[in-house]
């Protein structure tokens, strides 16, 4: 068997980084795996370990989806521990408070401020409706919970946004442009990285909603 | 060259490195995109076959032929595979014979979870665990000089989170070149029947000679760099392996770890210098106590402090925290000492959260028939064993169910599928049904990629029994739930070539199904009509409801349906299709145009006409 590439217990020495976790958040079918494989390459290009998991499988269409990224030294587990997360990534509003618990207590929720409603709740008859069963949380519920969890909350109006610049399928890259504002690596690597995974035809859709993405967050002055 | 690979990448990278010429397999997640990954590459064959069992026996075939070959499934699969899996150990390989095999510890998309490490020891087989994807890569060249070396299949076991994680792979930029690297020179046939036709008298041969492998792998076992130890505070040692290790280095970073990447056979030695070199022996691993059984079994080691399953649950999946945790619970970890995500995770106050599972796509050609199985109520003639007339009217049809997208089907609203067993055993169940004296009252629903899997000899079991079953098989024409990968109707290869086609209809008839129905998957009606004929019948019907899927059709709708609110009562009836393009609106409802894919089963629902199809500008402008 060839060497590995890390023995075990030999922690790189070329870079020391800050460890950096984040676990996005969101709808199945709202970009999230591309938002997160953008962010590992961005994480690699900054000479970080990556590590990187993420549910898969009847393609989770409508339902919860949730993926974990790690970038450190070195990283072990690709799972985010509960807890840990520096950056709570969320594309939708119930599943914000869904995987909050993920957050540290200093941790970040940067969070579109849009809601999906599930489809049980949906479509539940009003008798049943009235029985009680979880019913879609309320905004003041919502920033309640977010506020428990997380050091601070960052709204973003990432679906709006996308949806002014005529797609709204590029709610993910807002989303990446805002919290691109938050982190240490520079554009460059993010367009980059952008550019690399997104269809050339629509690279300049993506890359007009990840500087939107970046104002979103300086009109806010965080 | 580092590249951010996926596990299942890196072992189809890693097979295309070690010289695979042949690959076999069936889709099942978290086993998938190693097939999808490896079909790409130019200069090897790949293809998905109708099931497990037959993937495996035409990976054998190819090995003994002199290729290097690669199976993959699903752990569940090799429970379909154990046949040829058990009889390949006795026979051994000619070119080396690698099995891949995915585990689904926590179940994230299977029916089961079950530890696959206990088929090497119960096949006799040598077993392989990688633990991120750089070992993926690797270990899939290792497991294939081993399977030549000693003559036996391999069996490579991953879980969903080594599969499924991406991690940094160092690879030679060239294998991704168009020409492959051809190092390994196919092997020539040679004929050996007395090794390779199983018949008592040389199977007996064989038996014996399997124990004398075995025995030559347990030395390889005890000196193989798979196996490695990482020397540090000697007060506590760990063993462990597969992605465990990963969650144990985290939670234990200064104890010492004896990493078994080579689980079976047990490198009893090893494992007993390593335990005596430390004070307390610590067992990380997920599912069953695999290691830590053979451990204890180990004389050298009686008395010795070891710690395991007591310490560790063996449901589900282990992570970091959960190992940490209950690390510091039974005093094998200062709080302190643990990674300090553990010791700052706190209480937060629950909110109630609504579940969202996943759902049928909008537009998903399922959705119509599942919507008429809900509401569809068992014929009042011809009377039955156990019927109670009036009462029997009133009852809903009973459905069985299969493993596939429409498994989905069972989730409200919809609400339409009673059982849901394994890969093709809707038509068993509803045979078994209808024996228990529910003729006339049951479904079996099964997707045409199930059917051809393991469907069709329950179709036969139907015919001979002369029995009256109903089976809906719902054609999309692709293996959609593990993302649209072809089966034997679709028509193309996994490479995307086209293939010769099996014909639905001509193979039941063929099986001595008299009464074969097509009907449309998006005529709710239809549906309905024949599903009341089929119900009342005494012979066994077919009903295939067809469409493709609609994730293989490319680009959006020109027409989309949209809700006239001055007809629309908000009586919510079309809310009962659980399709994701509908919403409320205030009190009526609203269709989400980006997702309407134009079914129009909500059309055919709304009770007061109030849902039109237009085109997609203007409801879009």
């Amino acid at each position: 068997m060839s060497p590995r590439r890390h023995p075990p217990g030999a922690a790189r020495k070329d870079r020391r980084v800050k460890p950096l976790d984040f676990v996005l958040v969101g709808v199945g079918g709202q970009g999230i795996l591309l938002a997160s494989d953008v962010l590992c390459q961005v994480g690699l290009a900054a000479g970080y370990d990556v590590k990187k998991t993420d549910v898969h499988g009847m393609a989770q269409r409508g339902g919860s989806v949730v993926s974990h990224v790690r970038l450190a030294d070195r990283v072990f587990s690709p799972m985010v521990a509960i807890g840990g997360a520096d950056f709570l990534l969320a594309f939708e509003k119930l599943e914000a408070c869904r995987w909050a618990s993920y957050l540290r207590p200093e941790g970040t929720a940067l969070v579109n401020d849009e809601s999906i409603p599930t489809l049980a709740a949906l479509s539940a008859s009003p008798r049943r409706r009235a029985q009680g069963g979880p019913a879609y949380p309320d905004d003041e519920a919502i920033a309640k919970a977010l506020a428990a969890s997380a050091g601070r909350v960052v709204m973003v109006e990432a679906g709006a946004i996308a949806s002014r610049l005529g797609n709204p399928r590029v709610t993910n890259v807002v989303l990446l442009g805002a919290l691109s504002r938050l982190l240490p690596m520079q554009e460059d690597e993010w367009h980059s990285a952008l550019e690399a995974r997104v269809p050339a035809r629509y690279r300049d859709v993506n890359l007009r909603a990840f500087q939107a993405g970046r104002e979103a967050v300086d009109q806010r002055s965080v | 060259m580092k590249r951010l690979l996926l596990g299942n990448e890196a072992l189809a990278l890693g097979a295309r490195a070690a010289g695979v010429a042949v690959a076999t397999g069936y889709p099942g997640t978290p086993s998938t995109e190693i097939m999808e990954h490896f079909a790409r590459y130019p200069g090897v064959r790949a293809q998905w076959c109708v099931n497990e069992k037959v993937a495996l026996e035409v990976a054998i075939g190819a090995s003994l032929g002199g290729a290097r070959t690669m199976v993959t499934m699903k752990h569940v699969g090799l429970n379909v595979a154990a046949d040829p899996f058990f009889a390949a150990a006795y026979t051994g390989v000619n070119a080396g014979l690698v099995v891949l095999c995915a585990d689904d510890p926590g179940m994230h998309s299977s029916q089961g979870e079950q530890d696959n490490r206990n088929y090497a020891r119960f096949a006799k087989v040598p077993l392989l665990e990688p633990s991120d994807s750089q070992e993926c890569f690797d270990m899939v060249g290792v497991a294939l000089d081993i399977s030549e070396e000693f003559d036996i299949p391999v069996l490579l076991r991953t879980t969903g989170r080594v599969s499924h994680a991406q991690s940094v792979v160092e690879v030679d930029p060239a294998l991704f070149q168009p020409t492959p690297k051809d190092s390994v020179r196919p092997r020539t046939f040679i004929r050996a029947p007395a090794k390779y036709v199983m018949l008592p008298g040389n199977a007996r041969t064989r038996r014996l000679q399997l124990e004398e492998r075995l025995k030559r792998l347990r030395q390889y076992a005890e000196t193989t760099s798979l196996n490695q130890t990482l020397w540090q505070d000697r007060r506590l040692g760990v063993v462990s392996g597969s992605i465990a290790y990963q969650y144990a280095r985290e939670a234990f970073p200064t104890a010492s770890f004896l990493k078994l990447g080579m689980a079976y056979p047990f490198p009893a030695d090893l494992v007993s210098r390593f335990a005596r070199e430390v004070e307390v022996l610590v067992v990380v691993e997920e599912l069953d106590p695999f290691l830590e059984e053979q451990i204890r079994s180990l004389p050298a080691l009686q008395g010795m402090p070891i710690h395991g399953r007591d310490v560790f649950p063996g449901v589900g999946e282990l992570s970091t925290e959960l190992v940490a945790g209950c690390a510091i619970e039974h005093g094998l970890l200062s709080p302190t000492a643990a990674p300090s995500t553990t010791a700052s995770s706190q209480p937060v106050t629950p909110l109630p959260m609504p579940p969202r599972p996943p759902v049928l796509c909008a537009g998903c050609p399922h959705r119509a028939t599942f919507y008429v199985l809900g509401r569809l109520h068992a014929p009042a003639a011809p009377a039955e064993a156990g019927d109670r007339g009036g009462e029997r009217q009133r009852e809903r049809v009973i459905v069985t169910g299969d493993i596939g997208c429409y498994t989905l089907g069972a989730l409200p609203p919809l609400s339409a599928m009673d059982t849901c067993l394994c890969m093709g055993a809707s038509i068993g169940t509803a045979l078994g049904m209808e024996m228990a004296g529910h003729k006339h009252r049951v479904v079996a629903v099964i997707g045409d990629g199930t059917f051809y899997h393991s469907g069709i000899t329950g179709l036969v079991e139907v015919v001979t029994s002369g029995a009256a079953t109903t089976i809906v098989i719902m054609d999309n024409g692709t293996t959609a739930m593990t993302g649209g990968n072809p089966n034997p109707g679709s028509g193309i290869t996994i490479q995307g070539a086209p293939a010769p086609k099996v014909t639905l209809e001509s193979l039941c008839r063929g099986l001595g199904v008299q009464d074969v129905v097509v009907v449309d998957a998006y005529d709710t009606e239809a549906i309905r009509a024949q599903l009341e004929r089929s119900l009342r019948t005494d012979d066994p019907t077919v009903v295939i409801v067809r469409a493709p899927c609609r994730l293989q059709v490319s680009g959006p709708s020109e027409q989309v349906a949209w809700v006239d609110p001055d007809e629309c009562v908000g009586c919510e009836v079309c809310l009962r299709a659980g399709c994701p393009a509908l919403t409320r609106a205030g009190d009526k409802v609203e269709i989400l145009a980006a997702l309407c894919t134009a079914c129009n089963l909500c059309g055919q629902i709304c009770p007061h006409d109030a849902i039109h199809l237009g085109p997609r500008e203007r409801t879009e402008g």
